[in-house]
This record gives structure tokens, sequence and C-alpha cells, in this order.
């Protein structure tokens, strides 16, 4: 009864006072009833108001029953100043619901431990090595055999698992020409067991689905694609589809929470290793390698046994490098095998992200101290109208604490309702910014749940916050003296001192941010409006897919088709689109000369893709029909710099120079203008392009089952012809399909994605923190004016010009501005080598830089100024001075 | 007349005394039951009365009930738990103990 009782009976507290008075008059009554003077009886009974406090206080938990009555008594507060209140809670619960934001993203993508048994035991295993052309690299990449000869190396100690980069890949479970796109992962087969999962529906892999290479041919789907995709149907189990050439059969379905092991991507069917074409291959990179710890294994012996195994395996398979400068290759071999912690899991969002994600929310962060040091302001103004409450309090015999008390528990009002509204905040923004990661026809996927670590991570945000701008203000009312304060004398310069102290702060932050915003937008700037050499303009990209290899003619047959396609300008042929990420090199050798260490990149085009991309012909001519690889190559300004010292490479000769020592003679006929190869950053590349039709070395043309269709439209939305070209591949040759239609322009941007985003997310943060600074530089000044309108009023009184009375005013806080922006400007400088990564070609020390910052702020202080400015020199002395 | 404070420490032990012998009783029957039985001796003041029901109700010894008089008047009844008849019992034997040992040093002095 007790505790309990007492609890409830502090939420009515009211009513308890009614009962207990109810008693106290029943019981007069009663001795009146039974013949005591009426008079004489209350006498006897004492003071009830006494006697009710007494009653009251046992029957209640004290504490309660007075944060109960400050809960109220700050409501009505807030209600009071509504417009203030909104102002400030608003502003925070935009900072609170950032961060939380931040927070759910950070922890979704780095953070959060996979669903499985024991993550913590889970590492990944990578090595640092020196690439061929001297750049040092770090890779978690492996190939399959290596992945074995490391697994039985280590067996006792720990338990390594295969697990592919997941991949969109096309499938389909009706006919061919209903193909369409799932994630996919290769896994080692024991991989859900050692992770202890269980399956959803029919059966997991196991260790007898991944033994011979191309014969088990078995998918296991994700929980999520089997609702979105079967609506959860269980029959399921035993349909096929095909991927490739092989028919997979569907044994089963993961556990819901397990959507594999990439955060960014969820896997929708997972497949032996066993299945993948390049499982024996030593030369094809297409793993990743988990670790699972066996426990009381140490690490580093461990380490060093996989590095031993790992560096036999490569020294093996540089026998076979004969065509490579050695010093290259011994460069390569002073590789270190290295484990990461894993738990989280592993994708290459993480990287690309992790730094990115950390100077955002240090951003949010700031703009939190930002809106907090606004709130406390606006509290400490809102305290100074209140000394006299105060004070009265004290005199009344009110404690310290419970002034503090009271203080606080409206702080924590506006906490909490900041809070509550910055969480819709957050449950909208974080999937806004996890859609704008990727490519749009890529999005990634995170998981983004509402548990216990998001709202663990709210409250204890909402508390700092709370303490953050009530503990302030809160001392101050604590220790207010009710002798001066009642007097009115209240030393006024103390509280303008905090307040000026905090919009210094302020400003410094918001400098800050400010200046990281605009090094962010400088870069996106930059690198979206780098010359890519093309034109993308007008441009569709068709990645098609022929069911067999096909000859390259075939290919030809089905451009000049797409030529006559009403609305084409103009249709030619590429191994794959410029900047899609296809990569292909090799080191070349010039008039018999060894391979160079720099590499050489190559693609083959057909005859007119040059004029289709509109890259500049400097010398020489297009490729003919009958030109073939090897045989002719247009190379790239770059090209002619670096492998013949500039001169003009018409007419002359070069060999591509590949790993196991092959040759292939090639013949430049022409000379182009660069054009972006891999990548919008860096320096060109040094590329050559070759014709389309590829031989083998018995003079036979090689079949093709990938290639990129390059179609110039005339519409100037290209992707209004998308579907009418889809539909035209299979129409000239019906082996052919379209499996993946981008816009150039697309595949460009998608180069500086995460640039936008950050450009994009900086530049609201910086807007947001100019606006609250500016909010709370003009509370202060609003704030001061009303304080020295007496002052004012006499100076004006005696005479002083307005231009004196605006300096007067403004020139405090225009000393904090200056001070906070210098001190914003060395916090900028000291934090810009921690963004360095995110940068391209910004340099921070560039006045440009310097002055954005600089200028939006004074101009948002200007502004600011000017309605307590107009304020103050329209005190009427008369008036003023009279009133008090 | 012996003032209240005469009662220190007894005043729970009379109250649920008389609460284990007639049930059901309002805090003015009480007091004057205190009255009667003590043949006026003890009296109990107003004031010390019902913040001592109300600590011993929260402490769970006694549970109060408002019924509706005839009169229309509502009351509070009080009544002991089984808790407190324990109390009772404690309560009683440890008033024992004391007078024993006053009257042991009354007696020797």
């Amino acid at each position: 009864m007790s505790l309990w009782s007492r609890i409830t009976n502090a939420l009515r507290g009211d009513r308890l006072s009614r009962e207990i008075d109810e008693e106290y008059q029943s019981h007069i009554q009663e001795a009146i009833e039974l013949g005591r003077d009426p008079a004489e009886a209350r006498k006897s009974f004492g003071s009830p108001l006494r006697q009710l406090d007494e009653s009251h206080d046992i029957r209640v938990l004290p504490w309660l029953d007075s944060l109960r009555a400050d809960a109220i008594f700050g409501w009505r507060q807030l209600k009071k100043n509504k417009v203030t209140s909104a102002a400030a809670i608003l502003s925070l619960a935009l900072a609170i619901g950032s961060c939380t934001s931040a927070f759910r993203l950070i922890d979704a993508l780095l953070l959060r431990p996979l669903p499985v048994a024991h993550p913590e035991q889970l590492c990944a295993l990578a090595r640092h090595e020196i690439f061929f052309d001297g750049t040092p690299q770090t890779i978690d990449a492996w190939a399959y055999p290596a992945f074995q000869q490391m697994r039985a190396a280590v067996k006792d100690q720990a338990e390594l698992i295969a697990i592919s980069y997941a991949e969109r890949m096309d499938l389909t479970y009706k006919s061919d020409q209903e193909m369409e796109k799932a994630h996919v992962q290769y896994v080692s087969g024991w991989m859900f067991n050692s992770f202890g999962l269980r399956p959803a529906l029919g059966r997991l892999l196991t260790e007898n689905d991944d033994l011979k290479p191309g014969a088990h041919p078995y998918a296991v789907l994700s929980h999520d694609y089997w609702s979105r995709h079967f609506r959860q149907d269980p029959k399921v189990l035993g349909r096929t589809f095909r991927m490739g050439n092989n028919l997979y059969e569907v044994v089963g379905v993961a556990p819901e929470p397990f959507t594999g092991t990439e955060p960014g991507t969820m896997t929708d069917i997972f497949i032996p290793t066993m299945m993948n074409t390049w499982v024996e291959r030593s030369d094809s990179t297409w793993i990743r390698t988990m670790v699972r710890l066996k426990p009381g294994v140490a690490v580093e012996p461990l380490r060093e046994k996989l590095n031993a195994t790992s560096l036999a395996f490569e020294q093996e398979r540089a026998k076979g490098f004969t065509g490579m400068p050695k010093q290259s290759i011994d460069n390569w071999l002073k590789q270190t095998v290295f484990l990461e912690p894993a738990s989280a899991g592993v994708s290459d969002l993480q990287n690309d992200y992790r730094r990115s994600l950390a100077a955002l929310s240090v951003l949010v962060a700031l703009v939190l101290l930002i809106a907090s040091a606004n709130v406390a302001n606006l509290m400490t103004a809102q305290a100074a109208a209140r000394a006299r409450e105060m004070a009265l309090r004290v005199a009344i015999g009110a404690g310290r604490w419970r002034l503090m008390q009271l203080v606080l528990v409206e702080s924590a009002w506006i906490a909490f309702l900041a809070t509550a509204i910055g969480a819709f905040f957050a449950w909208w923004s974080a999937p806004f910014v996890v859609d704008r990661i990727n490519p749009p026809d890529n999005p990634a996927r995170l998981f983004l749940p509402t548990d216990w670590r998001v709202l663990g991570f709210g409250l204890a945000l909402t508390l700092i916050v709370t303490f953050l701008f009530g503990l302030a203000p809160a001392l101050r009312a604590s220790t207010v003296k009710p002798a001066s304060a009642l007097k009115g004398g209240e030393d006024p310069h103390s509280r303008r001192r905090m307040m000026h102290a905090l919009i210094a702060a302020q400003v410094a932050f918001c400098f800050l941010v400010l200046f990281v915003a605009a090094l962010l937008v400088a870069t996106f700037n930059r690198l979206s409006n780098q010359p890519t050499g093309f034109s993308a303009e007008r441009l569709l990209t068709l990645d098609t897919v022929a069911e067999h290899p096909r000859p390259p003619v075939f290919w030809e047959q089905v451009a000049e088709h797409l030529r006559t396609v009403p609305g084409v300008e103009n249709a030619s042929l590429a191994s794959r689109a410029l900047l899609s990420g296809y990569s292909y090199n090799d080191s070349v050798s010039i008039n018999g000369a060894p391979p160079t260490e720099v590499l050489a990149y190559f693609l083959n085009i057909s005859p007119g893709w040059i004029d289709a991309m509109k890259i500049p012909l400097l010398d020489g001519r297009d490729f003919r029909a009958t030109d073939t690889t090897p045989g002719a190559a247009i190379v790239s300004e770059m090209f002619a710099k670096q492998f013949f010292n500039g001169e003009n490479p018409v007419g002359k000769s070069f060999d591509r120079a590949s790993d196991d020592g092959a040759r292939q003679r090639f013949q430049v006929v022409g000379l182009v203008r660069n054009a972006r190869y891999q990548s919008v950053r860096g320096p060109m590349l040094p590329v050559a392009y070759t014709p389309f039709h590829a031989m083998d070395d018995k003079g036979a043309f090689i079949g093709i089952r990938h290639a990129t269709f390059i179609v110039r439209t005339f519409t100037s939305n290209p992707l209004a012809l998308a579907s009418t070209l889809r539909r035209e591949v299979p129409r000239a040759r019906p082996e052919f399909r379209v499996s993946n239609i981008r816009t150039q322009l697309e595949i460009n941007q998608a180069q500086t994605i995460r640039e936008r985003l950050l450009a994009m997310l900086a530049l609201f943060f910086g807007a947001v923190a100019i606006l609250l600074a500016a909010i709370g530089l003009y509370g202060v000044l609003d704030y001061s004016v009303l304080q020295r309108r007496r002052e004012i009023g006499i100076r004006m009184a005696i005479g002083a010009p307005a231009a004196d009375i605006a300096r007067r005013v403004t020139v405090d806080v225009f000393s904090m501005v200056l001070l906070g922006a210098l001190a914003g400007l060395a916090l900028g400088m000291a934090s810009v080598r921690y963004i360095e990564s995110l940068l391209y070609q910004v340099k921070p020390t560039d006045p440009a830089m310097l002055a954005l910052p600089s200028l939006t702020i004074f101009v948002a202080a200007l502004l600011a100024a000017l309605p307590a400015v107009i304020r103050a020199v329209r005190i009427d002395p008369a008036t003023t001075l009279r009133a008090d | 007349m012996p003032k209240p404070d005469s009662l220190q420490g007894s005043l729970d032990l009379l109250v649920l005394k008389i609460l284990s012998r007639r049930p059901r009783l309002h805090g003015y029957a009480i007091m004057s039951a205190i009255q009667d039985m003590s043949s006026e001796v003890l009296r109990v003041e107003e004031g010390s009365l019902y913040p001592a029901l109300h600590r011993m109700e929260e402490a769970g010894w006694i549970r109060a009930k408002w019924i509706t008089k005839d009169t229309g008047r509502r009351a509070r009844l009080y009544e002991l738990t089984a808790a407190g008849k324990q109390q009772l019992a404690a309560e009683e034997s440890r008033w024992e103990a004391v007078t024993l040992a006053v009257n042991r040093v009354l007696r020797m002095a």
C-alpha cells in the first residue's frame, strides 16, 4: 500500500487535501453533535491548515509532490510566454532531432552488432599492400584458393567464413524476358551455422552445400526478400530461378533480423560460394573473409599464421608474373595481413561514410549547442523578469534546492517537449538521408529500428540538454539574495555578462559550422563542375547482356538498328560506359622496352563512339569497321604524354603487356582529348581506346556477353526513350536483353553523390545554425535594451544623439560576435585536418572560404541587431522615466 | 491533568488496542474512547491524533474506509490490518517491558 499509495496520492494532491479536510470537518461535526460548543470544538481542534499540511506530507512522497507542483507551475510558465517557449522548443527540437537522426545512421551503419551469435567474436581479414603502380592500398578482397589455405592453416584457432560482395544480379523465376534484379551474396555453407542462425522456413545452407565447384545449386532467401517478393508464401520452397547458366532451387528462408553482413545493402539471396565461377581462380579476388575467433585464442599468433599463409599463396602466384618488373613484384609482396573487429559487419559504405558521418555528427552537435545556448539565454532573460518572484520564494522560506528544482523542472519541460518533436523529425529524416546515399537505381538500404538504443540515446540527450541550458539559470535562481533583489538593486551586469559569453560561444560554433559547410559545398561544386572531357547531355547508356557470348558483328547490328529508332540521334558501343566504375589496366611497352610501371587504361569501343561521346579528335582518324583488337588504337593526350613523351603518337606503335608476359601490338591511329575514365577525382589517366572487334591468338573473333550501348537522343529527357529502346534491342536480336538503363548524367552524378549529400546537409545545418544564432543575438540585444531603458532614457533626455545610443547598445554584443568569430576561425583551422579527406581541390586557408562565413555572420548579426537598435533610439525619455 | 506529551510513544499503542477491541471507529470515537477508558486522565489532542492515524495508515497497520452516515455526512472509519495486529503485539510487549523496568527502578530507588 504505502509507496504506491504515496505516489498516487502525490499525483492527486488536491483531492487528497479535500479528503483530509473533510475528515476534520466530520470530526468537528461529531463533537458538536455530541453536545460540545461549536466554537470550543473548533478551537480545541487547532489550526486545520497546519494539520492538513502535516497529514498531507505523511500521506504523499514529498519530493514527488513538489515535483508535481513544479511541473504544473513550469507548464504554466511555458504557456505564459507562448511565442518564446515555442521558439525555444522548436529550435531545440530541430537540433535534438538532427542529433538523434545522426545517431540512428551511425548506429545502423557502424555500431549495431550483427544479429548473430556472439558478434563480438567476429573479425574481418584485410591486408596492406603496395600496388604495382606504387600506391599503398588496403584490400579486404580475397581469392577463394587463398581463403581455403588460410582456413586450413588456422582450423583449430578460428573459423573462417567466405562472404562475397553483395552484388545486384539478373535472375528470373520465369522466362528470360522477365529478368529481375536481386542482391546476391555467395557465402560459405557453414556461415549460417557459425552465426547461430535458425531458418524461418525450410533449411539453411550447410557445409555439405559448399563442397564441389558448381555442384550445389541451392539458394536461401532473406526474410525481407521473401516478404517483399513472395508475400511470405511458404510454397516458395522448391521454386527455381535461373541466374547466369545455373538453375537454383530455393531451400529455405533466413531468420528475419539477418540481412547479410554488409550494412547499407540488404542481401536478398544467399548462394554457396562453390557456385561462383571464380571459385577455383587464384587471380580473382571476390570474397571477404570473416574470422570467428575461438574462445581464448590470442590474436597476434593467429594473425601471423594467416599472414604467412597468405604470403606463401601470393609468392606462388607471383611466379606467374613474368611480364612485370621485378621491383614492382617485390614491393607488392611486402604485404601484411591484419584483423579488424567486424561485430557490426563490413561494407564499403562504412568506409565511405565513416568520416562523413563523424563530420556531420560534429555539425549537428554544434547546432545542438547553439540551440541550447539560445534556450539558456532565453531562460536567463526570463529569470531576470522573475528575480523578484524568486526572492519572494526565498524570503518565505523556500530552500535553495527547491528553487533549483523549480527552474530545472521548467527546463526539463522544454527539453522533453523538444525531444518529442525531435523524435518525429528523426523518424522522418534518417530514412530521408539513407535514400540519398546511393544512386537512385540502387539505393542503400539500412535497417533503422527504433529500439532501446535509440530511445536511450534520446533520453540521455534530453537530460544532458536540460542540464546544459538549465543548470546556469537554476544556479543563478538558487543564489538569489532576497534583500537586494526585492529592492530591485541586483547587479544587472552579471546576468548580461553570462549572456554575452553565450553569444560569443554561439557565434564561434556557428562560424565553425558555416566554415565546414562552405568547404563541403565548394568541394561538391569543384567536383561536379569538373570537366569530364565528353558530353553527357541527352546520353543514355544501355547495359546489355547476350544469352551466350556473341561475335562483335552481332552487337554492331543491334547498334545499327538502334540508330534507326525515331528520336535517336546517334548510337554506338563500348565495353562499358565511362565513369561507371569499370576499369581495365595493363602495363605497356614501347619499342620492345620492359613493361612500364605506370599502368595504361583500356576501353573497347566501336567506330563512331568518339563522335557519339563528343570527345574531340585531335589528330588521326576514328576506327573503321575493319580495325581490330589487337591492331589499332586511339589514345588520349595523357597517354601520349606518359608513354610517347608528349610527341604526336599517331602512326607509332605500342605493346599491351599482360601480367603473364603476353604482348599485343597496337598501332596508334588517332589522338583524342583527355576524358574522365574511372573517376572525376585525381589526375587524368592515360587511356587507350581499342576496337570492339577483338580477336584471340588464332585470329578468331571473341564472343561478347556484356557491353553497353551509348545512345544520344534528340529529346532533352533521354529517359523518355528508355522503354522503347529496351524493346528495340531484343527486336534486333532476340538473344540480347537490356539489363540496366541509365543516363550518362546519372552515372556522372553518382560519382559525387557523397559530396552532394554532405554539401546538402552541411548547408542545411549551416542555415539552421545561423538562424539560431541570429535569434539568440536578437533576444539578448532586445533584453539588454529593455533592461537599460532607464539609462537610455536619461542619456536621451540629456541630449545623446541616436547614433551614440545605437553604438552603446550594440558595442558589447558586437565585440562578442567578433571574439566568437575569431574563436570559430581558430577552431576551424584546428579541426580542418580531420575533414581534409572529404575535401577536393579546396584549400581551407583560401580567403574566399573564410570570407563567406564571416560575411554571413556579420550580415546576420546586423539584421538581428536592427530591431533592438530601432527600439532603443525610439525610447521616449519622458514616458520611460515617468514609468519608474 | 497530564499533558498529551505524557502519551509520547504510547499513542500508537492506544489507538491500535482500541481498534483491536472495537473495529471501525472514526477519529472522534477513538479520541473519546481513550478519554473514557482512562477516566479522563489521558487526553489526545486532535493535532496529534490525525497525523498519527495517517502515519499508521501509510505504514499499513490500519486501513480506512469512507462511509456515509444517516445524516448524509461522510465519516472515515478505521480498522486494524493483519500487520496492525502484529504491530500491536509488539508494542504491547514493549510497553510491558518498559513499565516493568520503570517500576523496578521506582522500587529500588
